[in-house]
């Protein structure tokens, strides 16, 4: 093994997770230790990782190293390189806000649940996670990925007592294997014509392969990535996971663990399947169009804030496939620099992504913390009691929202430059597919917006709508540097992008052959460009300064106002009835209600008023109102599917007598098939 | 740098000035079509005058959101202002953001207006901030696929570089991808500006408001600045319709007499926008609410044809 900074530091970090997740589970029966050394652990751990990222980054050329293990076709064979350093740079950001923000959140588990089991599972997904994105050999890739699905089960499904989270962990568990099954057949057929499991090996091989055979890789590897990504419409496990599982694990799941499905298809599709079928970037375009655009409008529908943050990851995976998709197709038409900005637009926004959905779960978890409740319906009013959660929030909200100077504003930017590119640099009638695409990501951010208007405000604005909201209490103050910690990182890359770019400049050299940064940045680093000073650019620094200029003078317009004619505090207007309530105010699912009027064709709303009334039907004692929209996907594609699941198994009872005799038998003819199937090559 | 702070100085002055005359002349000129006499074209001035010099009332359950609101919403639509081409083909931050940021940059103060009303808990608010959202939603692809049909042909979102392609072929507009584009723009820009058939500026009735019922509770400077700020977002968007599709007048060099003429031009072109408008908003009545979306989808496929007939033509 080599001993160069970069390998050390990520040796010490494995280590540093290692360490954590045994020590943790050591010390189960003292929760206070267990609770320090978990977080200690995986901040400390999380902090190598980003420094081993950075060496690595920095230093370009791929670091590799190998230990053969003996069993056939399986070696520890590791590779940091230029993406995967990516990845785990991601990795170590997240990591870092959460480890720092679990000092706090834990607290409230002492007593009452097993820290030392928490801090295990936790290491183990940090642990796995690194090793997927740096692992050069196929089954060490494997045996990362289900190590990640089986603790990420078991940390969704941690409140095990309660039946909702049982049954989360459950579907979670049978999509992991879905997925997990996708990419061992995709992993086979590859390593079929290669002979070899390294990664290093696929390249030549794959080109090798049949058309055929190419695309039924294509689709197996894109298959398994989907369903780990929640891409639509294998989304059904990532509303159902997100709001069971402890807040800080939501904030990585949704950060990181789906981001697991993007570095591989990125690792796949455009490095070690060499070539992929022309139709391939068509494919993830589309599907990454109607996964945004679907996504976000689930999300509108939703008043359980965590369920609600969930959908929205959907949709943004859905917009880092359109860069991705675009990538692809550019790179079979032969145009590596576009493809180059492509897979900066796909891979900075994987990266804003992690940062502002983490961020706004640890938002979350912190209003679950202080009230109680998922529920927004509940909640109102939390920015006083909570006024840095809800700063902290607020600018997730903004970057979520794809509004500038944030840095969810300059990776869409990105994205819509490079749709317009395409529309000039593909021949034929697909291109108009592009600017399509591009109106589509259009109607998401619109819609993304306004379902974080509804989000922010009616969660921590106006009065609180629940006993739980009035007796709310900020967040200890380990969360909020957590939080912090983010919400920096979401300004930073907003206003510094043009000095985080080259970062990927290793990247797209290793990938598609071309540096393409230097196009991207003009005017001294302080204008980022679509790749030409005239095509387009945006400087979200010079907005941010701008908007301050401008609005300082209106401040003083208003001071000076305020000063001479005055400024006081009164009641809302209430139409002249006794005094305005909580019951008076816009709830979510009235903010929504407009949308779910327009887009009925898809909610299929259904609702329900039951008034009871002594006198007058217009006087109402009591009224029950329930409301519900179609759950289209679990309806309409994974009912039937599980009922035939279960009338399949049913059938297959009768060959599962019980009988020993019957299970040797079917033994024996097994392996004597197998060994005939052998002896035949 | 001297110089882009020296352009930006005058336009803005410009965007500033002009802004609240252009609300008073379409205000005017829609009472004269009403046979009535109307409030005269200085009224808004008046307006913003009077209400920066009025005491101004916070709601008792508002937070620091509220007080935020209307200078996000100034200082976006002045920004977006100074990225605009106004009287020359030479927008003074152009380089800075382009019109994808235009967009984005309305969409942000927007976002904050919506977070306003919903923060004083009134009902009214919380329903205007809803209709917003709801309409600028569906109004963006459709006008997404405007502005590409037009960037495209300029192969640039950067709004001189568009304005400069355009001057070279003033006629262009004649083209079926450009007037459908317009046609798909100028729905687009009803919607935005909150004019009838969508939104009726002039109301205060509950059923009807959209923009009006989410600016229900400010009052003094803040209004004035909401006011003013609505105003400035409207010439923003009649400019890029004006000078994007009819570049008459737009000259690339700054003197004296270019700038003059420029100018001539431009008001003269939104003058005959501002009619257009007013027209509109005359021979209609406001459509309901779940109507708008029909219009706007109207909208969106006008500017899919726009696009797919870039290829025809």
């Amino acid at each position: 093994m080599s001993m160069s900074p970069v390998g050390a530091t990520f040796v010490l970090s494995l280590a540093a997770y290692s360490t954590g997740a045994c020590a943790s589970l050591a010390s189960w029966r003292k929760p206070a230790l267990a609770r320090y050394i978990c977080c200690g652990a995986a901040l400390a751990g999380a902090v190598l990782g980003g420094l081993a990222a950075v060496l690595g980054i920095l230093q370009g050329t791929p670091v590799r190293w190998s230990v053969p293990s003996g069993i056939p076709l399986f070696a520890y064979s590791f590779s940091y390189d230029a993406l995967g350093g990516f990845f785990n740079l991601t990795l170590a950001i997240l990591a870092i806000a959460v480890s720092i923000y679990s000092f706090g959140y834990l607290k409230e588990f002492e007593g009452r649940r097993n820290i030392g089991f928490f801090g295990f599972l936790f290491h183990l997904l940090l642990l796995s996670l690194t090793i997927v994105f740096t692992a050069a050999n196929a089954f060490l890739f494997l045996i990362g990925w289900e190590v990640g699905s089986l603790a990420a089960y078991g940390l969704v499904a941690f409140y095990h007592e309660q039946r909702e989270s049982r049954q989360a962990g459950l579907l979670y568990l049978i999509m992991a294997h879905a997925d997990v099954g996708c990419l061992l057949l995709g992993f086979a057929l590859l390593i079929q014509g290669s002979g070899s499991a390294e990664f290093a090996s696929f390249h030549s091989a794959a080109a090798q392969l049949s058309s055929g055979r190419q695309s039924a890789a294509f689709i197996l590897f894109f298959l398994g990535f989907c369903i780990k990504a929640g891409v639509i419409p294998f989304h059904i496990w990532l509303p159902a996971a997100h709001p069971v599982a402890p807040s800080n694990i939501s904030a990585l799941l949704s950060g990181i663990v789906i981001k697991a499905g993007i570095y591989g298809m990125t690792r796949i599709f455009l490095d070690s399947l060499g070539g992929v079928p022309s139709w391939a970037g068509l494919v993830v375009l589309i599907v990454g169009v109607v996964s945004a655009v679907l996504g976000v409008l689930y999300a509108l529908m939703e008043h359980d804030l965590k369920r609600l943050l969930a959908y929205h990851s959907i949709e943004n995976i859905g917009i880092i496939l359109m860069g991705l998709g675009a990538a692809l197709i550019f790179r079979v038409a032969g145009h590596p620099q576009l493809a180059g900005v492509a897979l900066i637009a796909a891979m900075f926004h994987t990266l804003n992504h992690a940062i502002f959905k983490c961020l706004l779960f640890l938002g979350a978890g912190s209003v679950l913390h202080s009230t109680g409740t998922r529920n927004m319906e509940e909640m109102g009013g939390l920015i006083r009691p909570m006024p840095v959660t809800a700063f902290c929030f607020l600018i997730g909200a903004v970057a979520i929202s794809g509004l500038p100077p944030l840095n969810g504003f300059v990776s869409e930017w990105l994205t819509y430059q490079t749709l317009l590119a395409g529309f000039g640099a593909i021949g034929g009638l697909t291109r108009i597919l592009f600017p399509l695409a591009g109106s589509m990501l259009a109607l998401t951010g619109a819609l993304a917006a306004a379902c974080f208007v509804k989000a922010f405000a009616i969660t921590f604005l106006a009065l609180p709508r629940g006993a739980e909201a009035r007796n709310a209490h900020e967040s200890p103050r380990t969360m909020l540097i957590g939080m912090g910690w983010l919400a920096l990182a979401c300004a930073a890359l907003g206003l510094g992008v043009t000095w985080f770019l080259p970062v990927f400049d290793a990247m797209t050299e290793q990938l598609l052959g071309q540096r393409v940064v230097s196009h991207l940045v003009t005017d001294h680093g302080l204008v980022l460009s679509a790749g030409m000073r005239t095509s387009g650019t945006v400087s979200p620094a010079i907005i941010a300064v701008g908007l301050l200029v401008l609005v300082l003078p209106a401040t003083l317009l208003v001071a000076i106002g305020v000063r001479r004619f005055g400024r006081k505090r009164g009641p809302v207007w209430d139409c002249g009835l006794p005094g305005l309530s909580e019951e008076n105010e816009y709830t979510a699912t009235a903010f929504s209600k407009a949308l779910r009027m327009i887009f009925s064709v898809l909610y299929k709303p259904r609702r329900e008023i039951q008034a009871v009334f002594d006198v007058s039907p217009y006087f109402p004692r009591e009224i029950h109102f329930e409301s519900e929209i179609e759950p289209t996907f679990e309806k309409r594609l994974y009912a039937p599917l599980q009922e035939f699941i279960f009338r399949f198994s049913s059938r297959m009872r009768t060959i599962q007598a019980g009988s020993i005799h019957a299970y040797l038998a079917y033994i024996f003819v097994t392996l004597v098939l197998l060994l005939l199937f052998g002896v035949r090559k | 740098m001297t110089e882009v702070i020296i352009n930006s100085g005058l336009q803005l002055v410009l965007l500033l000035l002009v802004a609240p005359l252009l609300s008073g002349m379409i205000k005017t000129l829609k009472a004269r079509l009403q046979n009535r006499r109307g409030p005269g074209v200085l009224q808004s001035y008046r307006d913003i005058f009077k209400l920066l010099r009025k005491g101004m009332v916070i709601p008792e359950t508002a937070s620091w959101i509220f007080s935020a609101a209307p200078y996000m919403v100034f200082g976006t639509a002045t920004l977006v202002g100074l990225m605009i081409p106004m009287t020359t083909t030479h927008a003074p931050l152009s380089l800075f953001g382009g019109v994808l940021a235009v967009v984005y940059l309305l969409a942000l103060g927007r976002f904050f207006l919506a977070l306003g009303g919903l923060d004083t808990g009134s009902s009214f608010g919380g329903l205007g901030s809803s209709r917003e959202m709801t309409i600028s939603a569906i109004a963006e692809p459709a006008m997404m696929l405007a502005i590409f049909t037009v960037a495209l042909g300029a192969n640039s979102t950067n709004l001189s570089e568009m304005a400069k392609i355009a001057v070279t072929q003033s006629w262009r507009f004649l083209a079926p991808s450009q007037m459908l584009a317009f046609a798909a723009l100028f729905i687009v820009l009803i919607a935005e500006t909150g004019r009838i058939p969508v939104d009726n500026p002039a109301t205060h009735l509950e059923l009807t408001m959209i923009h009006e019922a989410m600016i229900l509770e400010y009052s003094g400077p803040y209004l004035a600045l909401i006011e003013w700020g609505a105003s400035i977002k409207q010439l923003v968007l009649m400019t890029l319709l004006v000078n994007t599709f009819f570049p008459f007048g737009l000259s690339s060099d700054w003197t004296v007499q270019t700038v003059g003429v420029g100018l001539a031009f431009y008001l003269a072109k939104l003058f005959l926008l501002a009619c257009l408008i007013v027209l509109v908003e005359t021979s209609n009545a406001k459509l309901r609410l779940f109507r708008v979306p029909e219009l706007l989808m109207v909208a969106f496929i006008l500017g899919a044809l726009a696009l797919i007939s870039t290829f025809l033509f």
